[in-house]
Order: structure tokens, then C-alpha cells, then sequence
């Protein structure tokens, strides 16, 4: 069975922490994976870096921009990423934007995230009708979720569509915004997340952006499966001892 | 519009947007879930607001009042001399603000308030665009925020200052080559974060459907008018040849348009090879560049191997950008278009001549299309606009320098 499946089956309050591949160095992308699984991470999403990525706040287009200036690219990623299932064992998700996934070609970036053991994607600005019609059977073909994000201005309508094609879970962005703003709970927000809920979807929720600490993790477990926190790990990494900075940041939330 | 209507009855390619936002292999709407709404809602009601009878009235009205359109069609007689053809200028250069941006910024700002939105969001390169955005939420009494990369804000600061005295507020962005491809990626940004009240106008035909189509729409009053002004000068609508320079390619757009199913009129689209196509500061999309998505469209676009954009070089902000609109690269591709390239000394000293031999300061990006008459061999009697798409006053800094003036 798919790992990201089985992990919704078995496990609550999940989770998932975002990091840039080939950031704070070149070489740091699997040894923060390994690190995270022993820290209590449940599922890791690595961003392959993107020269503009607009859906992204300072904090993650620095990363990105570091990343790639340290020379990360999609055949490098997936080179690093080749013995990563004799040492991970939770779900990965590769994250990132459409065009360096076309420059690759799609079916290429599919069968080599199904040769290194990847088990998804979240690609923002892949559009769901070009997702539907072009690719969707080539994520099928390889195994692969892909996970569409839904925001509080996303139609019902939209949302049962959304559901309709992913398999794996959904990804309630918690409000519209880039990444990197704090979480502020508030009605319109507890509103939404009690909307999305009593929809009873056939998918799982996480929530992401603006989680950043196991207090805004454990609010937004109570409206979903778990949630994702990013640019706050990334922030914290720290390119001298990134293990040490890894343990450091998930402490708290292994109490 | 019926299929029998004159020109299309035998049409074998179309050159406009289709049903699903796209132009042959182009365009689409590559964007994050958190733009879909706002763009969708334009996707809903762009066509339905412009064809309003109420809206088309308030635009025209606005065009000629306050533009000062239509905007002349000039004969310019020593440069039709020296190249040995009939030079025609559209004079983009004298509409109010400078340049071609106002038509399609009077446009978007009553589709803006058609929709409801209250605060109004632009990028900007050489400033043309942004000045444009400034002066109709001055006229409209609606908030402006104004992204511009901090190189351009150093070398188009006369249009910084006037944006700022419209009450618009500048603000850099300072991520990659801080040019005009990072404030767009910063306005796509606010846009995000102010999910509900913004509108954002893009200036140029990029962004994802429907703004290409949109804004070619409100451009293409350039190319209406230059008919109309050939059949009084000439007797002939149809020119040989129509000339503009592309940096999303918005003027050359609204140059093109109503002759793009004319085929017997060919459409030059002039981009801007930098220090040299192959000198690695070079903003020559089509040669440079391969199909990839760029600001929420499938387009050509200046990139690595691996889908990173690279970063271009012009002389002229309004050219520095690396890629063109979906149109353009369906033109490209299809070959209706002929693409080519005119580096920075080139349009310096294009610029220079048409000041000198006609008493116009054109806009360096304007320059780049004026510099390829000089690349072309006229039998002689052949009929060809350029668009002077803008003035230089806001490029004098450069030319003074350039020039040792
Ligand atoms: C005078 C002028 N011409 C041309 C351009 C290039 O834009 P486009 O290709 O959209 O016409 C600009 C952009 O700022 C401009 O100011």
C-alpha cells in the first residue's frame, strides 16, 4: 500500500515539515530526512527550488535561491535522493513549481520519483485541468499522490473536484497568503476549517502556512489530520550543524 | 461572431485565445490555488463587462478626452527618404503619461470598478506601466501599490517621482535580477496575501488567461485606428509591413491585432538582444529562450536545463524581461510573426537619429523597433508603421550619458 495512505490510516494529529533540497548546503538534503524521521517527523515534503517562486514568502525564496546557487537542480536531487529508502522510512513528498517538473519532462520526473521512492508531489501552479486531462494518468502509472491545495475563497464546488483527484490528502491552506505568515486563528478561520470538515471528504486534511510552532500545530490538529510546518524549520536550520539544529527545532514537539 | 463572417470562412489557423485560455500551445492559467479566484472571476466576466455598451462608451470616451486619442499616424518624410519606403509612426508617444501602458490601465481600471475592487495592485519596468496605473487610480480616487525592481527604480526615476506625486506607493523588489520579471513575481505575491479587494494590472499581454487576451483587447486600438488613418492617407488599409518591440509585447500586440488574419501584412516583432544574443546579457526571447511557464502562462521563456529563469539584460527596463506573452510565442512558433533582435547601441542610435532627423525623442524601447528599418531593404513605395510606443523623457539620463550629451 501507498505509504502516504497507510500513514492517515494509522496515525492522528500528523506531522509534516517542509525543507528546501540542497539547503543550508548541496549535500544536507538526505541527512536532514534521516534526522527528521528519528526527530518525530511523520511525513517530509522537500521542495525542489524554483528561481521565482511566487507562492513563496522571503524566508523560502531565500532557501531556494541559496539552493540553487549551491547547485541544486532536478538531477541532482533525485542523484542524492537514490538510497533514500535504505535509510527513511516515512512518506516524502517532492514540492515545487511546474516548470522546472516540464523542463524534466513529466513522465521522467514521475518514474524517477517512483525509482527513489517518492511518493507524491505538490506542484501549486500545475493547473488542475492540465493535471486532469495530460497527467494524471501518468501519476497513476507511477504510483504517485499529487496534492492539490484548497484556500478559504476555494468554492465548494471546487473542493469536491479537488477531492475527487487526489488521493493521498488535501492540503487546506490556512489562509490565502504566501508562506511564512503566522497562523492567527481566527472565526473566519475556525469557520472555514469547521466548513472543510463537515464536507466529510474522502481524502484527509493537512493544514500548512503559518504553522510554526507545536502551539499553532495543536490548534490546527483540532480541524484536521495533522498540519505542515515550513518556512519556521526553515528558518531555524543552521548550515554549521544542521543535525544538531534539526533535534533542536523538534524538540518540542516530541515531548 | 458567426463562422461566416468574411475572414474567418477560410481562416485555417487561429491566431486568438480559444476556449480554454489558449493560443496553440500556448497561454493557459499556471497559477497557485490562491490566485484562482480572482482570476477566475476576470475569467467569468472579462468579455461580458468590455462588450457592455455602458463600459465602451465610458472607455472611448475616456480614450479621446483624457488620452487624447485617436493618437496621430505619422508620415515622418526625411526617415521615409533615407530608408526608401513610406515610414509611418503611430504616435503611442503622445498619448497622455507617454506611452501605449495607458490604453490598456483606462481599460482594466473600469473593468476594476465593474468588479468592485478596491485597492489596485501593478508592476513595472521601465515605469510606463506604472505611471499609467498611478494616473487612472488618481482619476478614480483608488489606492495604488506599485512594484518596481530596484535597478529600474535608479534608472527610470523620473517615473518613480511621478508616481509618487499620483499617490501611488513604490515598492522594490529586490529578489533576483531586480528587474521587471521580480516585480512581477512581487505583485503576484500581494496579490495572494490580499486575496479579496485587489485588482492587479498587469501591464503587459502575460499573466495567465485571461489577461493576455484582455489586454491585447484594450491594445488593440492602436492597430483600429492605424487602419482607419492608412485608408485617409493612403487610400490602403493594408500596409506591407507593421513594426514594434517586444518585452511581453503588449504594443506590438495592439500593433498587430487587427492585422494578424491579413496575411499578406507582415507583423515584425522586435526584441531586445542587449550587448549581443549569444554575449550572455541579452533579453532575445525567441532565440534564447524554449517553452516553459512563466507568471501563470505556457510561453517561451529565457531558461536553464533544469526550468531556472535566467536573468536577461536591456539597455531599456520596458525590454528586460525573459519571456513574451503566449500570443507572441503562438506567432512565433506558427511563423506569422517574423522575431528579431536589435541590440542596446543599435536602439541608442536609432534613437538618436529619429530626434535628430524628425524632432521626436522616442522611448529606448521604441528605439529597438525604429532600429530595424535600418536592418531592411525597401524596393521603395512599400507602407510600414512603426509604433513609436512611448517618448524618452523618462530616458534621457541614458541617452545623455550614452551620448555624452
Ligand atoms: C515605451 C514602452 N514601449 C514598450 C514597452 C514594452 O512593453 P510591451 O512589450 O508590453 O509593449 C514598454 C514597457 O515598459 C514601454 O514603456
Amino acid at each position: 500500500m501507498n505509504r502516504i495512505k497507510k500513514l492517515f490510516q494509522e496515525k492522528k494529529d500528523i506531522l509534516s515539515i517542509y525543507y528546501t533540497a540542497g539547503y543550508p548546503n548541496l549535500g544536507d538534503t538526505v541527512a536532514i530526512a534521516e534526522e527528521l524521521e528519528r526527530s518525530g517527523a511523520d511525513l517530509l515534503e522537500i521542495g525542489f527550488p524554483y528561481s521565482d517562486p511566487v507562492a513563496d514568502g522571503p524566508v523560502i525564496q531565500a532557501s531556494s535561491k541559496q539552493a540553487l546557487d549551491n547547485g541544486m537542480d532536478l538531477k541532482t536531487l533525485f542523484a542524492q535522493l537514490k538510497d533514500l529508502r535504505k535509510t527513511v522510512s516515512i512518506p516524502v513528498l517532492l514540492m515545487g513549481y511546474v516548470n522546472p517538473m516540464l523542463q524534466f519532462g513529466v513522465e521522467n520526473f514521475c518514474k524517477a520519483c517512483a525509482e527513489v521512492g517518492v511518493d507524491g508531489c505538490i506542484v501549486p501552479d500545475l493547473p488542475m485541468v492540465e493535471y486532469e486531462e495530460l497527467y494524471s494518468p501518468v501519476f497513476a502509472k507511477y504510483d504517485l499522490s499529487n496534492i492539490f491545495l484548497v484556500t478559504p475563497q476555494t468554492s465548494e464546488e471546487r473542493i469536491r473536484k479537488i477531492d475527487g483527484l487526489s488521493n493521498g490528502f488535501v492540503y487546506l491552506i490556512s489562509s490565502s497568503a504566501t508562506t511564512g505568515k503566522n497562523l492567527q486563528v481566527s472565526d473566519t478561520t475556525e469557520a472555514y476549517f469547521a466548513r472543510i470538515a463537515s464536507m466529510k471528504l474522502n481524502n484527509p486534511t493537512m493544514i500548512g502556512f503559518g504553522i510554526s510552532s507545536k502551539e499553532t500545530f495543536d490548534k490546527a490538529c483540532k480541524y484536521a489530520n495533522g498540519a505542515i510546518i515550513g518556512t519556521a524549520f526553515v528558518k531555524s536550520l543552521s548550515a554549521d550543524d544542521v543535525q544538531a539544529s534539526v533535534k533542536q527545532f523538534m524538540k518540542e514537539f516530541t515531548l | 461572431m458567426s463562422l461566416l463572417n468574411k475572414g474567418l470562412k477560410n481562416k485555417t489557423m487561429n491566431y486568438f485565445v480559444n476556449e480554454k485560455g489558449y493560443y496553440g500551445d500556448f497561454g493557459g492559467a499556471y497559477i497557485p490555488e490562491m490566485l484562482y479566484p480572482n482570476v477566475e472571476e476576470l475569467r467569468q466576466n472579462y468579455l461580458k463587462i468590455i462588450d457592455d455598451e455602458d463600459f465602451q462608451k465610458e472607455f472611448h470616451q475616456l480614450l479621446k478626452d483624457y488620452v487624447g486619442r485617436p493618437s496621430p499616424l505619422y508620415l515622418a518624410r526625411r526617415l521615409s527618404q533615407k530608408y526608401n519606403a513610406n515610414i509611418f509612426l503611430k504616435r503611442e508617444d503622445l498619448n497622455h503619461t507617454g506611452a501605449h501602458k495607458i490604453n490598456n490601465a483606462v481599460g482594466q481600471i473600469l473593468l476594476a470598478e465593474r468588479l468592485g475592487k478596491k485597492r489596485i495592485i501593478a508592476e513595472t519596468g521601465a515605469g510606463q506601466h506604472g505611471v499609467a496605473t498611478a494616473t487612472v487610480c488618481a482619476l478614480r480616487g483608488l489606492e495604488c501599490v506599485v512594484y518596481m525592481g530596484e535597478v529600474d527604480i535608479q534608472r527610470q526615476a523620473p517615473n518613480v517621482a511621478r508616481m509618487k506625486m499620483l499617490g501611488a506607493k513604490v515598492v522594490p523588489a529586490t529578489s533576483g535580477s531586480k528587474t521587471l520579471k521580480d516585480a512581477t513575481n512581487e505583485a503576484m505575491r500581494d496579490w495572494i496575501n490580499n486575496p479579496v479587494d485587489t485588482h492587479y494590472i498587469i501591464g503587459s499581454v502575460v499573466g495567465p488567461h485571461p489577461y493576455p487576451d484582455m489586454i491585447a483587447t484594450f491594445q488593440s486600438i492602436i492597430s483600429e485606428e492605424t487602419k482607419k488613418q492608412l485608408i485617409e492617407q493612403t487610400g490602403n488599409d493594408q500596409p506591407d509591413y507593421v513594426l514594434a518591440c517586444v518585452g511581453g509585447g503588449s504594443n506590438a500586440m495592439g500593433m498587430f491585432y487587427h492585422f494578424i488574419d491579413d496575411e499578406k501584412v507582415k507583423l515584425i516583432a522586435v526584441e531586445a538582444g542587449g550587448k549581443g544574443v549569444d554575449s550572455g546579457f541579452s533579453a532575445a526571447t525567441t532565440v534564447l529562450g524554449k517553452e516553459g511557464v512563466l507568471h501563470g502562462s505556457r510561453s517561451i521563456l529565457m531558461q536553464t536545463e533544469d526550468g531556472q529563469v535566467v536573468e536577461p539584460h536591456s539597455i531599456s527596463a520596458g525590454l528586460d524581461y525573459p519571456g513574451v506573452g503566449p500570443q507572441h510565442a503562438h506567432l512565433f512558433k506558427t511563423g506569422r510573426g517574423q522575431y528579431v533582435s536589435i541590440t542596446d547601441d543599435e536602439s541608442l542610435q536609432a534613437g538618436l537619429l529619429l530626434t535628430q532627423m524628425e524632432g521626436i525623442i522616442p522611448a529606448i524601447e521604441s528605439a529597438h523597433a525604429l532600429a530595424y528599418l535600418e536592418k531592411m531593404n525597401f524596393k521603395g513605395g512599400e507602407n510600414v508603421v512603426v509604433c513609436l510606443s512611448g517618448r524618452g523623457d523618462k530616458d534621457m539620463d541614458t541617452y545623455m550619458k550614452y551620448f555624452g550629451l
